[in-house]
Parts: structure tokens; sequence; C-alpha cells
């Protein structure tokens, strides 16, 4: 009798505790998703901001389509994505939802080519090329008319791109899409596209986890991952015909730009004569409204907070990762974006 | 005539080798992914490796002190649910067998047990994740509804093989229904349901797929089972794809871990197993 | 007084007792209701897809979310591939253990650490057996394939087949074994009598006499191996893509029903997209139930006879 007693209790327990539950748990654990190109900088501000504020904050680099779907389905705080909604999103979420920069970083295509340590120059084109599946061993005459005096093996081009969702190849079908034509027809840019040649790993540590492993291999990450790991990446040309190496400073003038109010703007193929061509902002997603799933005006607040340090203190994290910090323009536009959110209609901030 | 015979006894000595050789082989890939392992993992196991959490990305150090405290909760969440229910209807497949409920929740016994773990995770998404949110709960779910299937089958197996006096004697005495099946048949059959139980836990503890959608991971310690949750295996998944050699070395560790879970509880369900002679 | 309460008494352990027999049966109708469930839960996801797609979704040649299009096609035939080249790797195998500790050998110390091995083969996680892979056998297949002239991509279909055909063995494997030593002993002496040697007892005896049991234990590992997710995932290259030739699709990346889900399922941002990868999962679903149905149904039978 004991043990049937206290099953039921148990199972009534259980139930309770299931169904008392609300929306993304009530306690100070801030919850994010998306993005895994912005994870490493993530990372290292929350391990900050735990440190000083006390207020944790989970993220959880699923991919930029999955932080706009699980922001969708309201089960994360906020999601990262480098690509803005696009209007079937937009539409799916029916409220508005605002795009917070938080930094801009480089897609770059690291490679791993036995002999060639470092230095490979690529064109947009030939890179759209290898990604189509037409340019197939690293000895190419297109690969080898850009750089002369390498000694280019005679190996199959592994192509390596995203199995995810991912703000990542969009910023790189993006470039892709403007600088060749047939990209642009057979494949177009967005999240996940149908991928004409190569295998796919899961996230940018997913990509680079395969490039270095398999020789003759091509992928595009973003630069903190490629440093991080001593892996070689190529300087890509830009629209004024110049090869670019992704360093920090080539990121910062491709990203110096004036916002609009909404922040939503492309940087890929900038005009900028110095800058690197495949460069994006990468944005913290919010809803408008914060009053929504039960959520109490507290954790709204704590939210913006959140938020709110990560575009002004949290910007000194970006150039240690290579990341290149906002400029005094853009944090401008971001503050205002931010204030615009509010709780049953009256501003948090 | 003499010839074929040795023909014939050759052909079946042949027949014998080639067969123990094939049977001793699959036990080569086991062995060596065992003391891979064992290799890789024994030496990041220390006191700080269990105490910590992971440090951010690209940093050395850390530990798997998040996933290690997720997995216990998470699978001891998941027991407290599968084993009252998956005993009593474990009880209840082997006292009415005849009945038609019994038959069609014998059916989706097996059902249960052939569907996809991935699948489980969908669906459980589906059920808590959409309406509440990621969290450990949900996690738990889906694993508790993966162990039921062999908690029931062994449950029912091992009360069928007690014997029927058992129980008549015990009703004879006019004791009720219900303290004759927990005084005295599952008391007796304990030791069977015990390792069905742990057998249970074991294949559980290793599970990846149902958990990616529902505990999704943390890289905190925390011990808030609404919210999200890592898990041994989530984090084996997410750091082995991972670039990060120091990343690897927390998965070869976690790895370890959980291997040497998997095999004490195996163990322990051998000995349980042995010294009450169960056949499972 | 005293005779009052002891009715009150039974009175109670009356109602503890329908309430029990209630609880068990509530319990049993738990279990049946959670698979209708998933199996509705499962329909009602996927119906937008179902309906806008049609059965033409089963062999729709392309998975391009972008345009919206989607085809099982080739997750349809990575599953497929991985799931029976496996299966032909492992059947040599499990038969031989079945033969060895069911005839051969089927008791002492020998034959309980094989079978204890054999087990563990099945308990340690698919997770660590892709992490394994992914490090030490993946280069090893890397090797292979620059020797024999197809791009060394190292993941891809051939190695998921590898290490899921080890994963598959304990089932028929152990099915096999109990079956094997369920064959009547009468049968074997009669043919021993009859001057015949052990390989012809086996070949015309045991093995006629099993068939349908080991058949049976063939199924229940080929449902394992369709819904493996995690080495599979970690293994095999994950492109939705498939290439022009058998060799090229063989060894070279691809993705199978469980993979695509476990990749894609947490992005999905379009409701298509969404439902249909839940119909993949309803298909996994519909096909390992019926696999095992089938494989359960046949044990049933044979061990009754």
């Amino acid at each position: 009798m004991k043990v049937v007693k206290s099953l039921q209790l148990a199972v009534v327990a259980i139930a309770s505790v299931c169904l008392s539950q609300s929306a993304s748990a009530q306690d100070n654990t801030l919850l994010g998703a998306g993005s895994t190109f912005v994870y490493p900088l993530f990372s290292k501000i929350f391990a900050d901001y735990d440190a000083a504020k006390h207020v944790k904050v989970n993220y959880q680099s699923i991919g930029s389509g999955g932080g706009i779907l699980q922001l969708t389905n309201k089960t994360v705080d906020f999601g990262g994505s480098d690509a803005p909604l696009n209007d079937e999103q937009d539409k799916k979420i029916g409220v508005p939802v605002l795009h917070i920069p938080m930094a801009s970083g480089a897609v770059v295509v690291s490679y791993n080519v036995p002999g060639v340590a470092t230095g490979l120059k690529l064109s947009g084109k030939d890179l759209a090329d290898i990604y189509l599946g037409k340019i197939t061993k690293w000895n190419s005459p297109l690969i080898a008319d850009a750089n002369p005096g390498v000694k280019l093996p005679d190996l199959g081009i592994v192509v390596v791109h995203r199995s995810d969702g991912s703000g990542t190849s969009y910023i790189f079908t993006d470039f892709l899409t403007k600088v060749n034509e047939d990209w642009a027809k057979k494949v177009g840019k967005a999240g996940a596209v149908n991928w004409p040649a190569g295998l796919g790993g899961k996230g940018n540590a997913g990509v680079e986890g395969l490039v270095k492993q398999t020789p003759g291999a091509i992928g595009y990450v973003e630069l903190a991952y490629a440093i991080q790991n001593h892996m070689p990446y190529a300087s890509v040309q830009n629209k004024s015909g110049k090869y670019i190496t992704p360093t920090l400073e080539t990121t910062t003038l491709s990203s110096n730009v004036t916002l609009p109010a909404d922040s939503k703007v492309s940087l890929t193929n900038t005009d900028n004569a110095k800058g690197y061509p495949i460069t994006s902002f990468t944005w913290a997603l919010i809803y408008k409204e914060q009053n929504y799933g039960g959520r109490s005006a507290e954790r709204a607040k704590q939210l913006l907070e959140l938020l709110w340090y990560n575009i002004h203190d949290g910007q000194k994290e970006c150039a240690p990762l290579n990341y290149a910090p906002l400029s005094k323009s853009a944090v401008k536009v971001a503050e205002k974006i931010l204030k615009s959110a509010t709780y049953n209609g009256k501003s948090i901030l | 005539m003499d010839a074929r015979i040795g023909i014939r006894n050759t052909k079946s000595i042949l027949f014998k080798s080639f067969i123990i050789f094939l049977a001793f082989v699959v036990t080569l890939p086991l062995i060596i992914v065992l003391l891979y392992i064992i290799k890789q993992g024994v030496m990041q196991v220390n006191w700080h490796f269990l105490t910590h959490v992971p440090a951010p990305e690209g940093e050395k150090g850390g530990g798997i002190a998040n996933a290690l405290v997720g997995s216990l909760l998470i699978v001891g969440m998941s027991s407290l649910v599968a084993i009252p229910v998956g005993i009593l209807a474990g009880i209840y497949l082997s006292e009415n067998p005849g009945t038609k409920l019994s038959y069609y929740s014998g059916l989706c016994v097996d059902i249960l047990q052939g569907v996809p773990s991935i699948v489980m995770g969908i669906v459980v998404y589906f059920w808590i994740v959409k309406p509440f949110g990621f969290s450990a709960i949900s996690g738990s779910i889906a694993l508790a509804i993966m162990m039921l299937p062999i908690v029931i089958r062994s449950t029912e197996q091992t009360l069928l093989l007690l014997p029927p006096s058992l129980k008549e004697a015990a009703l004879s005495l006019g004791v009720p229904y219900h303290r004759v099946i927990l005084k005295v048949i599952v008391p007796c059959g304990f030791a069977g349901i015990l390792s069905g139980i742990i057998l249970s836990i074991a294949r559980i503890i290793g599970e990846t797929a149902p958990l990616l959608f529902t505990a999704l991971g943390s890289n905190y310690l925390t011990t808030n089972v609404r919210g999200a949750m890592e898990s041994l295996p989530h984090l084996i998944f997410t750091y082995a794809t991972s670039p990060y050699d120091d990343q690897h070395d927390l998965a070869w560790g976690a790895s370890f871990i959980l291997l040497m879970f998997v095999l004490i509880l195996n163990i322990v369900t051998k000995l349980i197993t042995r010294k009450w002679k169960i056949q499972l | 007084m005293d005779k009052n309460k002891r009715l009150d008494l039974s009175y109670s352990q009356m109602k503890w007792e329908t309430i029990f027999k209630r609880l068990l049966i509530v319990m049993s109708a738990i279990i049946l209701l959670l698979v209708v469930g998933v199996f509705f839960t499962l329909i009602v996801e996927s119906w937008p897809s179902i309906k806008s797609l049609g059965v033409k979704f089963l062999w729709g040649k392309v998975w391009d979310p972008v345009n919206n299009i989607y085809g099982a096609y080739p997750f349809l035939i990575g599953t497929l591939l991985t799931s029976f080249t496996a299966l032909i790797i492992s059947i040599p195998f499990s038969y031989a253990i079945a033969i060895y500790l069911g005839e051969y050998n089927p008791k002492g110390w020998l034959s309980d650490l094989l079978k204890n091995t054999i087990e563990l083969i099945a308990a340690v996680p698919s997770i660590i057996y892709g992490f394994w892979a992914l490090f030490v056998l993946v280069p090893e297949v890397r090797k292979l394939e620059t020797a024999i002239h197809v791009t060394p991509y190292g993941v891809g279909v051939f190695t998921a087949s590898l290490v899921l055909a080890v994963m598959i063995i304990p089932y028929a494997a152990a099915l096999g074994t109990s079956l094997i030593r369920m064959v009547p002993s009468p049968l074997k002496e009669g043919a021993y009598a009859l001057g015949a040697t052990r390989f012809e007892v086996i070949r015309s005896v045991i093995l006629p006499y099993t068939r349908s049991g080991l058949f049976a234990g063939i199924l229940l590992s080929l449902g394992r191996a369709l819904g493996e997710t995690m080495a599979v995932t970690v293994l095999i290259g994950n492109t939705s893509a498939i290439a022009n030739t058998f060799k090229d699709i063989f060894f070279g990346p691809g993705n199978t029903m469980a993979s695509v889900i476990a990749n894609e399922f947490a992005e999905a941002d379009h409701a298509l997209y969404l439902s249909a990868l839940i119909e993949l999962g309803l298909v996994l679903f519909f096909v390992t139930v019926i696999i095992n149905l089938i494989g359960k149904r046949i044990i049933t039978k044979y061990t009754n006879n």
C-alpha cells in the first residue's frame, strides 16, 4: 500500500512539475541559441558577464536557422543569426523582431593542401566554380593562374560545406551569388542550399574539423575558427581586383558602412578597395514586445541588459578574437533598436 | 571409401575452425575501441576534470562536471518515471495474458522497442519542448519512453517464470490480491526486475539522439531541471565534431567516463542474473 | 465492535484491491496511448508535407530547402545502402557466433566470455563508436580510398556501414544462439547416427531447422541499422545530393533519414521543411515498426512450435 501511495505521489509530483513549468523556465539563466559564427565571441563575453553580473547565459551554437526557428517557437530568450530574417520567416513569426548587431566577422576559406602552408589566392568566381563542382583538382590552371610560383599538387578538391541551416552559409552564398552568375542561377543564397558538391559538417566547428582532417579539403568558416585551429586560409579577390587576406583590419574596413535604422545590411563584396569581401554583421534576434509566453518583466530586463552589455563592454572581446567591433555610429543604431523593445507596450531600458 | 570420410572430416574441421575464427574476430573491433577510449580518456580524468565546467571556446582546461551532473539527473528522472510505470504495466501483462488490453499493450511494447531514438526526440519536442521550452525534463521523458519496453518485458518475463503455486498459496490464505503481488510475487522476482532496470539504464545513459532537441545542452553546471541541461553523450557529440584539440580531449575523457558507467552497469546486471540464475 | 473493525478492514482492503487493479490497467493503457500518441503526433505534424507533396515525396530526387523542394530519395538510398551493406557484412559474423555458441561450445567459461563480450558490443553507446571511428577508422578508409582511386573523403556511406556492421552483430547473434540451442537433440542425434559429420549436421539439420528464426534475427539487426542515428551522423558526411556513379555514392558522403533529421530538425525554419523532415521520421517509424513486428512474430511462432 505504501508503495502504491508513494508511486501515486511520485506520478502526481512529476506531472505537476511538468505542468507548472512556464516558457523557458523562470530562473536566472538566460537561454540563447543559433549562429555558430558568433559562438567563440559569445562564449567569451558570456563568461565575462557571469563573472561580473552573476547572470548565466546558456548559448547553444545550433546554427542560425536553428536560432530563428527556436525564437519563432519561443523556446529561447534570444536567437543568434548572421542572416536577417527573410520575408517568409518574418511572416511566420508574425510579430516584430528586433535585429541587434553584435559585431562583424569574416568568413574565410580554409584549406588543407599539403605543400601549400599559407598564401593561397582565390578569386570569387573560381571559388564558386569549386563549390559548383566545376573545378575538381588543386592544380587546375584556373587556380594556378591566381597563384604564380605556388606549387599546387595534383590532388582532388574535397569541398566541405555546412550540413545545417547556417548564417555562415548565407554570408558565403550571398558573396558567391554576387560574383558568379552560374552560382546565382543554379544555387542562390540562403542559410541552407542544395549544395552541388561536397561533404557536410555540422556547425562552423564541424566544417573546420572536416577540413583539418581531410587532405585536399576546402571549407568556409568564421575567421576565429581558422586562427584558433592554426589552419591556413586563402586571400580572396575583392571587387577592386585585389587579393585581400582576412584580418581584423580588412574586416573592419568592409564593415565601416552607414547602418540603416533596422540594421539589416549586407556587407559582402564590399566597395572598399582594401576590404575583405566575405564579411557580415551578426545579429541577436529578440521579440520587440517582451511580454509573451508568461515571461516576467524582470527576465525581459535581464535580457535587454545583457544585450546592452554586449554592444558596449562586450565589444572589447571582439578584437582579440578577430571580430570587428561595432563602429561608434553602429553602436548608436544598436542602442536605438534596443531602446525600442517594450514590455506591455512600455519601453524597458 | 576411406578417402571420402577423410575429406568429409577435413571439411568438418575446416568449417569449425572457420566458424571459430569468425566468431572471435568480432571481439577485435570492440577490444580496439575499448582500449583506444581508455588510452585517450584515462589521462584526462582527474579531480579538476570531474569538478569543473568546460572552458570558453578555444581556451585550455575545464572539465565535464556539467555533463556528468546533467546525465545523472536526466537518467535519474527518467528512472523515476519509467520504473513504476514499467513494473506495473509488466505486472498487468503477466497477470492478464488473455485480455485484449494486454494483447495490444504487448504489441505496443514491441513497437516502442523498435522506435528509432531520433523519432522519440522529435515527438517529445512537440509534446513538451514546444509548449514549455527546452528542459532536462523533456529529455528525461524521451529517455523514459525508451526505458519502458525493457523494464516491462523483464518484469513480465520474470513474473511468468515464478511458479503459479506461489500466488495460489498466498491467495488461499486470504491475502488480498494487491498485497500478494506487491509482497509476494514482486519480491520473489525482484532480481529479474532489478536487472531489467539496470540494463535499461545502461541502454539510455548513452543515448544522444533523443536529447538533441530536448535537453539541448549547457555550458553551466545546473540542477534546474526546467532549463536546458548538458549530458555526457551530447557533450561527446558536440566536442567530437569540433576542431579544437582541447575539446577533443574533453570528449575523450567524457567517453571514458560514459563507457565506465555502461560497463559497470552491465557487469552488475550480469552478477545479479548469475546469482539468481535468471534468463533475460 | 471487533466485528465491525474487521469488516472495515476488509472493506478498505477491497477498496485498495480495486484501486490496484485499476492502476495496473491504467499503466498498461499508458503504453498503448504512448504509441498511439507517437503515431498521431507524427501524422499531424507531417500532414502539411503529406498533403502538398503526396507519395512522390518518397522518390523525389532533390532535397532543396531554399526552393522548397523536398524529395526523400537521397535519404532512402543512403539509409538502404548503409543498412544493407552493414547487414551483409555482419551476417557471416553473427551466424558464426550463433553456430559457435549454440552448437560447438554452448557451455563453459570461454563460451560465457564470448557471449558477454558480444553483448557488450551492443552496450557501447553509438556516439562513442562514431567518435572513435572519426579519429581512427576514417584516416584508414581514406588510405584505402586513395589506393582504389576514389575521392578520399574518408567519411561517407562506406565508413558508416562498417561501423554499423559491428554495432548490429549482437542482435542477430544473440537470437541465433538461443534458437540453435533449442534444436531438439533427437534430430541431431539421428543425423549423427546415420554417420553425418558435425559440419553436415549443421548444414543439413540445424540451419534448415532454424532458418526462419535466423531470418528474424537478421530483421532485428536491420531494424537497428535503419534507425541508428548518432554514429551514422558523425560518419556519413551529411550531404543531400546524390552522386552519379555507384562507386561515388558508395564511397562518397551521403545522408540517411535519421541523420538528416538529426542535422536539420532544430533549424528547419519554414513549415513545409519541418513537416517534410517529420514525414521522414514517420517513414522511418513505419519501416522499423513493421520490420520489428515481423521479426517478433516469427520468433513467437518459432518458439511456440
